[in-house]
C-alpha cells in the first residue's frame, strides 16, 4: 500500500519553484518568474538598462538590455533565438522570464549582444545634448555611466540633433529638459502605476515623442519627486535642487523621514553643514524605493531664520525674552518649575522615541506627575484607553508586507494618501496586484480612495459608529482573520468609534493597526508619553507595572491618573497646574487653538523646548533650542510598530537633543534623569522587556448620535492634506506651489443651491470666523462639506473654531463685477 | 464651444463600447467636427466623460495625424507623397498646389477654404497619383486636374469623389468618422476601373475559381 | 486552359450595387452563414485549419491555428477584431474589397466570431477612407436589419454585435497589439508579448485579430470546403488571394489569383511595364518587404517562394518601378515614412529612423563618401531585429535590399554630387521615354 504523504501538519515551507539556467557560462538557479536581467544581477552581471525598473511593470522599450538567448528544443539541443531570416535576435532581458535550461550570453560573452547594446547606446546618444557638465545628474547618471562602460568611444552621428526649448515646468517643483529624455517612460509609468496620478503622459509620436502634461494642468501628485529620482538621465530635475550641487560635493547619510508614521527610509545629502536634498532610500520592507514629496522636499524648516540657536529666559524687568547661558537657563527653568508646584507636560509629534522617553521619565521622576500627553490634536479618553489596550508597547504588528497579503483592508478615520503616504503606495500596490480589496468608512470617495479602488461605506462625520458596526456583517467585505483594520487618529473624536473598532476586531479576528499621522506618535506612546501608559505599554493602573518601571528608574511612579492635552491646558488656565513643559506643539493643531493660546499665555510658568520661534515660545518663561532630526541620532516607530533608527546627519552641528535639555533641568531639580544622551536613553528604554501582564481593557463607550446640522448649515468633515501648512513644511515655495488649491468640497446639489460652479470662491463660516476657499464637488451627503484642516493659510480650528463634525455655513463669494461692460 | 448637445453625443459614443475609453478616437473626431480642430475644451470634455486625465487625452490626441491642432479649412486636401505616388507625380502635384494656393504643408488658405497637406500611402496605389479631399478618393490626378480640383472646391462648385459621393466639408466628414451617418453610403460607384481590372480580364477569358464542393 | 485568375472575393464586384445586402444575397451571400451556424464552432475552426488559410495581413500565420489558441476555460468575453488599417505602402486590397462588397467581410465576421465564441466584434478601419467607412457601417446596419447580426442570429440563439471603429491616422495601428491599444482609446503603441492577444488581448480578454482579406475569405471556405480552397495555390500557400499591382504598369489594379502566380504572369495580364520602359525594382508585399528586381520575375508569389528569394510575400502589394525611378529617392521617401510613423516607443526605431533619414537625404544629394554606405548598412544592422516590433524591420528592408542590388546607383549619386535622375521622367504625365 502506498501512503500519500499528507501536507497538513507539515510546517516546512513549500520548496520554491526554482529554475536553473546559465548566464555567461555560470549556472544559477532562481525562482520561477525571475526576469533574466535580475537573474544576471544575482550572479554579479550587470546588464545595462534604462526603462527597466524593478517596481514598475516591464515594458522593454529602450532595448538597451539585449542579450543573446538559446533555449533547449524538444530534443534537448540548444537553439539560439532567431529573428529576421538567418539573424540571431537578441532578447530584451528585462522582459524575458528565465526558463529551465536557458542559456544567456550577455555583453560579456556574446559579441552579438555587445554590438546590439552598443548600437542602442549610440542611438540613444545621437539626440542627447551631452551637456553633462551642466546637468544635475552628471556624476550619478545611468546614461553617463553606461555610455562609459557599454558605449562606443566616438559617435558616428554627424547630422542634426533634435532640440527643444528648455526646460519646461511640469509642476512648480519638477522641471523637464526634453532633449535629455531617453523616453524610458519610467516617470509616466510610475505616475500611472505606482501613484495613480497620470498627469504626465507621453505625447506626440515617433522622434517627436516627449513627456508632457496637459497645457492647463500641472503634474500634481503627492509623490512627484520620485520621478526625478528614477529618471535615468537628467531630464527631470527639482526646482529646489537644480544647479545647487554636484554629486561629488555631497555627503550622503541614510535616515528616516520625520513627516508621517510611515517610517520611510531616506537618504539625506548635505554639503557644508546644510542639507541640500533628500532622496528615497531602498527599504523593501517599508517604503520600497518611494517617498512622499513631503518627505523629499520639506526639510528647509530647520534652516529658517527663526531657528532658535541659544537658550532664552524671560527678563523680569522688561518682560522680554533675553539670551541666557545654558547653566542659567537650566537653573531658571528648574527654579520656576519647582515654584510652580504642579506641572503638566505637552509633547508634539516631532519627537523621536528616545526624546519622548526623556519626557515620559522627566514627567514622572522630575515633576512627579502623570500629566503628560503626546496627542497635540483633538483626542479623547476613549482613545487613550484604546491605545493602552490595543497599541501601546505591542511591538511589530501588521506590516506593509502583510497589507499585500491581506484579503481585505478596512480604513477607518484614515485617508492614506494624505495622512500616511508610504502606506498609501503600498495599499495601491496591494490593490493593483488584485488580491487585496480595500474598504473605507469615509464621508466621500476621495481621489486617494478612488486610486485604491476602495469600496466606500459612506458616513458623515460623527456617524461612523453604525457604519463600523455594520462592517462585521458586511457580506461583500466578509472580514475575517485574513483582513486588516487600519484606524486613523481622527477616529478619536467620534464617541464610541474606537470601542466599536475593538469589537469589530474581536468579532472578525481581523488584525488591527493604529495609524497616527505623525512620525513621533507611536514612539511616544511606547515610551510612555501618555498619562495612563508607562514605558513599554505598561498600564499605570497596574501595580506590577509600576514596580517594573520604578525598578528601572530607581524611584516610585506617581499613581494619580494624568490629564490629557485639553485637560492639562484647562488646568493650567484654571491655575490648577502651575506650570507647563511644552515640546514642539503647534497650538493651532489642538482642538481649540484659541483656548490653548489663552491657556499658555495665562499659565504660571512655561518651559518651551523648540526648534523655531512659535506661539508657545512667545509666552514661555524659558526657551530651549533643540536639535532637528538631521542634527541628532534617534529613532521613530512606524505605524507598524517597527523601530526605525537613524544616525546624526550633520555631524558638525552642536544642537542638543531634547533629552539633553531635560537632563539639565532634572539635574538642577535634584532629580537626575539618569541619562544625558540619546544613546543612553535608548539603552535604558531597551531595558524594559515587553510587557506580558494585563493590559487595559478595551474602551466601551457608547455611540452618541451626532447632532444634525442646524438649518442652513452643513456638518464639516476635515483632515489635513499632505501638502499644507505647518512649521515643518516651511521654506520651499516650489513645494507649496505644487500642492492642491485649498478647496471646500460639497455635493452636487449643494453646489447648485449655492449657485456656484466648480472653482468659484465660497465663504465658509461659523460664529467664530470665516474663510474663503475654492469650491469643488464630491459624492458627499448634501448636509456634509469637506475642507482641508490647515492649508493655504486657512486653519479651520484657529480661524473658524471648527473641527470634524462642527456646523459650518457656506455662501458664494460674488465674482468681482467685470471692469468694463461689454458693448451690446 | 462644446455644447451640451455635443457632450451628449460624446457620451453616446463612449456608450457604444464595452469599455467607454474605447470611444476616445471617435470622440476626438466628433470634437473636430464641432470645433474645427482638437481644442482644449474638447480635450477636457473627453477627459471628464471618460474619467481620465486631460494629459492622457492629450497623449492620444497628439499621437494620431488626423487630429489637428490648428483650425482647419473647409476642405482638407491631402496629396499622397509616399514613394509610389511621389514617383508617379505626387511630388509634382504637391509642389504645384503649394504654389497655386500660396500655402505650405499643413497650412490653410487665407479664405479658410483649403488646408493642404502631404499624406502617406492611402491604400489607393493602383490609382496613383492620388489626392484625398476630406478623406475621399480623388484618383489618378495630374497637376492640372489637381489645380482644377482645388479651384472648384474654393469656388463652391460641386466636386465628386472618383470613388465616392459629392464632397462634403471636413467637419461633416469628421462627424461620419465619429460614427454619425450622413446617408451617403449608396452614392458613388462600387469600384474604380483599377479595382475591376483583374475581374474584367477573368471574365474576358472565362477564367473562374474552381467549382465549390457546396457543403 | 487553366484559370490564371480565380475571382472569388472579387467575383461580385461588377454586380449592380454590390455593396448592398440585396445584391450580395443575390450572388449567394449569407448562405455560408446559414451553413456555418448549423455547424459546431469547433468544426468551423477545424475546417479553416484544414483549408490551410494563412493570414493575408502580411505575416501569413495560419488562421485556423490562431483561432485554436483561444482558451476555452477563460471566463472573459472573447473578441474578434478585424484589422482594416491597411496602411502598408503599396497595399491597396482591403479598402477596395470593403468599398465594393462590405457584406463579404460582415459575413466573414459573423462566421468567424461564431467559431471563436465571440459576441462582440470590431472592424478597426483606418480613418482616412471615409467612403469605405460609410459602406461598412451601412452594411452592418443592413445585416442587423436582416437578422444576420444582433440577437438570435438566423434563429439559432447566437448573438453578435459588430462595431465599425474609425482610426485616426497611424500606420503602427496596423500592428495588431498597437491596434488593440488604439482600440482601447490609447496611444497606438505595441504591447509586450506574451501575453498574446489570444490569451489577453482587447480588455485583457481572449482576442483574435485577423486581416480583412483573411476574414472575408472564410465564407468562401465554408461554402466550398477546405479541399476546394486547397485546390488553388501551392502546397504550403493555399487558396486564392488579391494581388495588387501598382506603379509603372500598364493596367494597375487588383488581380485575384491562386497563390504562387509569378510577377511575370501578372505583368503579362497587366499589359507589362508601361510602354517603352522596363522593370527596375519592385516590392512583393509592400515597402516593408525587401525589394526585388527583374531577376525575380519568375519567383512564385507565395510565402515560401518569395522567402527563398530573400524577401517576403507580405501583403502581395506589387509596386512596380521602371528604370526612370531613382532608387535612392524611393528609399529615402520610404524611410521618411517609417520615421514619420514610428510610434516612438523603442530606441532603435525612434532614433534609428531619425538618423537614417538624415544620412539618406545627404546621400541623395550626393554628399558623403562610400564609407557612409557601409555605415548605413551598419546602422541597419543595429536596427533590424533590435526593435520592439516589426515596423523598424520594415524600415530597413528597402535600405538593405537597395544597397544589395543598386549600390552602384548610390555611388553614382556621390560621384555626380547629386541625383542623376530626372524626377519628371518617372511621372505618369511625362513625355513618353523621357530620361535624364
Ligand atoms: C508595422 C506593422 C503594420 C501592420 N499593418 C497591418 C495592416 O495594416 N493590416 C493588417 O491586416 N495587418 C497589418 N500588420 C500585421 C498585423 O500585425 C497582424 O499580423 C495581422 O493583422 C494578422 O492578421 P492575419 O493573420 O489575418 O494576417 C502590420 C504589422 C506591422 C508590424
Ligand atoms: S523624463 Fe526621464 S524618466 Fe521620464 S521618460 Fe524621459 S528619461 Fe525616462
Ligand atoms: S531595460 Fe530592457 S528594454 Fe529597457
Amino acid at each position: 500500500m502506498t501512503v500519500t504523504p499528507s501536507k497538513a501538519g507539515s510546517n516546512a515551507p513549500a520548496p520554491q519553484d526554482l529554475v536553473t539556467l546559465t548566464i555567461d557560462g555560470i549556472e544559477t538557479s532562481v525562482p520561477k518568474g525571475t526576469l533574466v536581467i535580475r537573474a544576471a544581477e544575482q550572479i554579479g552581471v550587470q546588464i545595462p538598462r534604462f526603462c527597466d525598473h524593478p517596481l514598475l511593470a516591464p515594458v522593454g522599450a529602450c532595448r538597451q538590455c539585449l542579450v543573446e538567448v538559446a533555449m533547449p528544443g524538444p530534443d534537448g539541443e540548444l537553439r539560439t533565438m532567431m529573428g529576421p531570416p538567418g539573424r540571431v535576435k537578441p532578447q530584451a532581458s528585462c522582459t524575458l522570464p528565465v526558463a529551465e535550461g536557458m542559456q544567456v550570453k550577455t555583453q560579456l560573452t556574446s559579441p552579438i549582444a555587445d554590438k546590439a547594446q552598443q548600437g542602442v547606446m549610440e542611438q540613444l546618444l545621437i539626440n542627447h545634448p551631452l551637456d553633462c557638465p551642466v546637468c544635475d545628474k552628471g556624476g550619478e547618471c545611468p546614461l553617463q555611466n553606461q555610455a562609459m562602460t557599454n558605449g562606443r568611444g566616438e559617435s558616428r552621428f554627424q547630422e542634426v540633433k533634435r532640440t527643444f526649448p528648455k526646460p519646461i515646468n511640469i509642476s512648480a517643483q519638477v522641471l523637464l529638459d526634453r532633449e535629455r529624455c531617453v523616453l524610458c517612460a519610467r516617470c509616466t509609468r510610475f505616475s500611472e502605476q505606482v501613484a495613480g496620478d497620470p498627469f504626465i503622459a507621453l505625447v506626440e509620436r515617433g522622434a517627436l515623442q516627449q513627456v508632457g502634461i496637459y497645457e492647463k494642468e500641472p503634474y500634481r501628485s503627492n509623490f512627484s519627486g520620485n520621478v526625478i529620482q528614477i529618471c535615468p538621465v537628467g531630464a527631470l530635475t527639482s526646482a529646489d535642487y537644480r544647479f545647487r550641487a554636484r554629486p561629488f560635493d555631497l555627503v550622503s547619510t541614510p535616515s528616516v523621514a520625520e513627516h508621517d508614521s510611515g517610517g520611510a527610509a531616506i537618504r539625506v545629502d548635505h554639503r557644508r553643514g546644510k542639507v541640500v536634498r533628500r532622496l528615497a532610500w531602498n527599504d523593501p520592507e517599508v517604503n520600497e524605493e518611494w517617498i512622499t514629496d513631503k518627505d523629499r522636499f520639506a526639510f528647509h524648516y530647520a534652516n529658517r531664520p527663526d531657528r532658535l540657536t541659544h537658550p532664552q529666559v524671560r527678563d523680569g524687568e522688561t518682560g522680554e525674552l533675553r539670551p541666557a547661558s545654558w547653566p542659567e537657563a537650566f537653573a531658571v527653568a528648574a527654579r520656576g518649575l519647582r515654584a510652580a508646584g504642579r506641572v503638566g507636560v505637552l509633547t508634539g509629534g516631532r519627537l523621536t522615541r528616545e526624546d519622548a522617553y526623556g519626557y515620559a521619565k522627566f514627567a514622572r521622576v522630575a515633576l512627579g506627575t502623570n500629566d503628560i500627553d503626546f496627542r497635540s490634536r483633538p483626542a479623547s479618553a476613549e482613545e487613550e484607553q484604546f491605545l493602552a489596550s490595543r497599541v501601546a508597547g505591542r511591538g511589530l504588528g501588521v506590516t506593509y508586507t502583510d497589507l499585500e497579503r491581506a484579503n481585505a483592508v478596512v480604513l477607518l478615520g484614515l485617508e492614506p494618501e494624505e495622512e500616511a503616504g508610504t502606506l498609501f503606495l503600498r495599499l495601491r500596490k496591494a490593490y493593483r496586484a488584485g488580491g487585496t480589496r480595500i474598504f473605507a468608512v469615509a464621508p466621500f470617495t476621495s481621489n486617494g480612495l478612488r486610486k485604491l479602488g476602495a469600496t466606500v461605506v459612506k458616513a458623515a462625520p460623527g456617524e461612523e459608529v453604525p457604519a463600523i458596526e455594520q462592517l462585521a456583517h458586511d457580506g461583500e467585505l466578509a472580514l475575517d482573520g485574513g483582513g486588516v483594520i487600519l484606524v486613523g487618529e481622527r477616529l478619536a473624536t467620534v464617541p464610541g468609534a474606537l470601542s466599536a473598532v475593538a469589537v469589530l476586531a474581536s468579532q472578525t479576528g481581523a488584525r488591527l493597526a493604529w495609524v497616527p499621522r505623525r512620525a513621533g506618535d507611536r514612539g511616544a506612546l511606547d515610551a510612555g508619553c501618555l498619562g495612563s501608559v508607562l514605558p513599554g505599554g505598561r498600564p499605570l493602573a497596574d501595580a506590577g507595572a509600576r514596580v517594573d518601571v520604578g525598578a528601572v528608574w530607581g524611584s516610585t511612579v506617581p499613581t494619580v491618573p494624568g490629564r490629557d492635552t485639553d485637560g492639562i491646558l484647562a488646568a493650567a488656565a484654571a491655575g490648577e497646574l502651575g506650570g507647563l513643559v511644552v515640546a514642539g506643539v503647534d497650538l493651532d493643531d489642538l482642538a481649540d487653538p484659541t483656548a490653548a493660546r489663552a491657556a499658555v499665555a495665562s499659565a504660571g510658568f512655561v518651559v518651551s523646548l523648540e526648534l523655531r520661534a512659535s506661539a508657545v515660545t512667545e509666552h514661555a518663561d524659558v526657551v530651549f533650542p533643540v536639535a532637528p532630526v538631521a542634527e541628532k541620532p534617534g529613532s521613530f516607530v512606524s505605524w507598524e510598530g517597527r523601530v526605525r533608527p537613524f544616525e546624526k546627519v550633520l555631524e558638525g552641528s552642536n544642537a542638543v537633543p531634547d533629552v539633553r535639555v531635560l537632563a539639565g533641568i532634572a539635574d538642577e531639580l535634584g532629580t537626575p534623569l539618569g541619562f544625558q544622551t540619546i544613546e543612553a536613553a535608548a539603552a535604558e528604554l531597551d531595558e524594559f522587556a515587553s510587557w506580558d501582564g494585563e493590559r487595559a481593557a478595551d474602551p466601551t463607550v457608547a455611540a452618541s448620535p451626532a447632532a444634525p446640522a442646524p438649518a442652513g448649515s452643513h456638518r464639516l468633515a476635515t483632515w489635513k492634506t499632505m501638502i499644507g501648512d505647518g512649521p515643518m513644511q516651511d521654506g520651499d515655495p516650489a513645494y507649496h506651489a505644487s500642492g492642491p488649491t485649498p478647496t471646500v468640497l460639497v455635493s452636487a446639489a449643494t453646489l447648485e443651491s449655492l449657485g456656484a460652479a466648480v472653482g468659484d470662491q465660497v465663504e465658509l463660516s461659523t460664529d467664530t470666523g470665516t474663510a474663503v476657499l475654492a469650491v469643488g464637488v464630491a459624492d458627499l451627503a448634501d448636509d456634509v462639506v469637506w475642507a482641508p484642516t490647515s492649508s493655504g493659510g486657512v486653519n479651520l480650528g484657529r480661524d473658524l473654531g471648527a473641527g470634524a463634525g462642527s456646523a459650518v455655513r457656506l455662501s458664494l463669494v460674488p465674482a468681482a463685477a467685470p471692469a468694463v461692460q461689454e458693448a451690446m | 464651444m462644446i455644447t451640451d448637445e455635443t457632450k451628449a453625443e460624446l457620451r453616446e459614443i463612449a456608450a457604444r463600447y464595452p469599455q467607454p475609453r474605447s470611444g476616445l478616437l471617435p470622440m476626438l473626431h466628433l470634437v473636430q467636427s464641432a470645433e474645427g480642430r482638437v481644442t482644449a475644451e474638447g480635450i477636457e470634455a473627453c477627459a471628464e466623460i471618460l474619467g481620465i486625465t486631460a494629459a492622457e487625452v492629450s497623449g492620444v490626441a497628439t499621437f494620431y495625424t488626423m487630429y489637428k491642432r490648428r483650425p482647419m479649412g473647409d476642405y482638407h486636401v491631402g496629396v499622397c507623397t509616399n514613394t509610389l505616388c511621389a514617383v508617379m507625380g505626387g511630388d509634382v502635384i504637391f509642389e504645384r498646389l503649394k504654389e497655386h494656393l500660396g500655402v505650405g504643408n499643413d497650412e490653410t488658405t487665407e479664405d479658410g477654404k483649403i488646408t493642404l497637406e502631404h499624406v502617406e500611402c492611402n491604400a489607393a496605389c493602383d490609382y496613383a497619383p492620388v489626392v484625398m479631399v476630406n478623406w475621399e478618393f480623388m484618383d489618378n490626378q495630374t497637376p492640372e486636374s489637381a489645380t482644377r480640383l482645388v479651384d472648384d472646391l474654393r469656388a463652391g462648385s460641386e466636386v465628386r469623389s472618383t470613388r465616392g459621393p459629392r464632397i462634403c466639408t471636413w467637419r461633416e466628414a469628421e462627424r461620419v468618422l465619429a460614427g454619425f451617418d450622413d446617408g451617403l453610403a449608396d452614392e458613388g460607384p462600387a469600384a474604380g476601373p483599377a479595382t475591376l481590372v483583374g475581374l474584367e480580364i477573368a471574365r474576358e477569358n472565362g477564367w473562374k475559381a474552381p467549382e465549390g464542393g457546396q457543403q | 486552359m487553366t484559370n490564371v485568375l480565380t475571382p472569388v472575393l472579387s467575383d461580385n464586384w461588377d454586380a449592380d450595387r454590390p455593396w448592398t445586402r440585396e445584391s450580395y444575397e443575390r450572388s449567394g451571400g449569407y448562405q455560408a452563414l446559414d451553413t456555418a451556424l448549423r455547424m459546431q464552432p469547433d468544426e468551423i475552426v477545424a475546417l479553416v485549419k484544414e483549408s490551410g488559410l494563412r493570414g493575408r495581413g502580411g505575416a501569413g500565420f495560419a488562421t485556423g491555428m490562431k483561432w485554436g489558441f483561444i482558451p476555452k476555460d477563460n471566463p472573459n468575453p472573447k473578441y474578434l477584431v478585424v484589422n482594416a488599417d491597411e496602411s502598408e505602402p503599396g497595399t491597396c486590397k482591403d479598402i477596395p474589397l470593403m468599398m465594393a462588397s462590405p457584406h463579404t467581410l460582415v459575413e466573414g465576421v459573423v462566421i468567424s466570431s461564431y467559431a471563436i465564441g465571440a459576441h462582440t466584434a470590431f472592424i478597426y478601419v483606418r480613418g482616412e477612407v471615409l467612403h469605405v467607412i460609410r459602406r461598412l457601417r451601412a452594411a452592418v446596419q443592413e445585416a442587423y436589419a436582416a437578422g444576420h447580426l444582433g440577437k438570435n442570429i438566423h434563429g439559432t440563439g447566437y448573438d453578435l454585435d459588430v462595431i465599425v471603429h474609425a482610426g485616426a491616422g497611424a500606420y503602427i495601428c496596423g500592428e495588431e497589439t498597437a491596434l488593440l491599444d488604439s482600440l482601447e482609446g490609447r496611444r497606438g503603441q505595441p504591447r509586450l508579448r506574451p501575453p498574446f492577444p489570444a490569451v489577453a488581448g482587447l480588455y485583457a480578454s481572449p482576442t483574435v485579430i485577423n486581416n480583412v482579406e483573411s476574414i472575408a475569405t472564410v465564407p468562401s471556405i465554408v461554402r466550398n470546403g477546405a479541399e476546394w480552397f486547397g485546390s488553388m495555390g501551392t502546397e504550403k500557400s493555399k487558396g486564392m488571394t488579391l494581388y495588387s499591382l501598382s506603379g509603372h504598369v500598364t493596367r494597375p489594379g487588383q488581380y485575384e489569383a491562386p497563390l504562387g502566380i509569378t510577377l511575370r504572369e501578372l505583368l503579362d495580364l497587366a499589359g507589362g511595364v508601361r510602354n517603352g520602359h522596363k522593370l527596375k525594382f519592385w516590392t512583393p508585399g509592400g515597402s516593408s518587404t525587401p525589394l526585388l528586381t527583374d531577376e525575380h520575375l519568375d519567383v512564385p508569389l507565395d510565402y515560401e517562394g518569395v522567402g527563398a528569394a530573400g524577401s517576403m510575400l507580405g501583403t502581395k502589394a506589387l509596386q512596380i518601378f521602371d528604370e526612370t525611378t531613382c532608387v535612392v529617392r524611393a528609399v529615402l521617401r520610404w524611410t521618411e515614412f517609417y520615421k514619420h510613423e514610428s510610434c516612438g516607443k523603442c530606441t532603435p526605431c525612434r532614433e534609428g529612423t531619425w538618423w537614417l533619414v538624415q544620412v539618406l537625404a545627404r546621400l541623395e544629394k550626393g554628399q558623403g563618401s562610400e564609407e557612409d554606405l557601409d555605415q548605413l548598412l551598419d546602422q541597419c544592422d543595429n536596427i533590424l531585429g533590435r526593435s520592439f516590433c516589426a515596423l523598424a524591420d520594415g524600415a530597413v528592408s528597402p535600405i538593405d535590399s537597395s544597397l544589395k542590388f543598386f549600390r552602384d546607383e548610390y555611388v553614382e549619386h556621390l560621384r555626380q554630387g547629386g541625383c542623376p535622375f530626372d524626377p519628371m521622367a518617372s511621372t505618369l504625365f511625362s513625355p513618353v521615354g523621357a530620361t535624364a
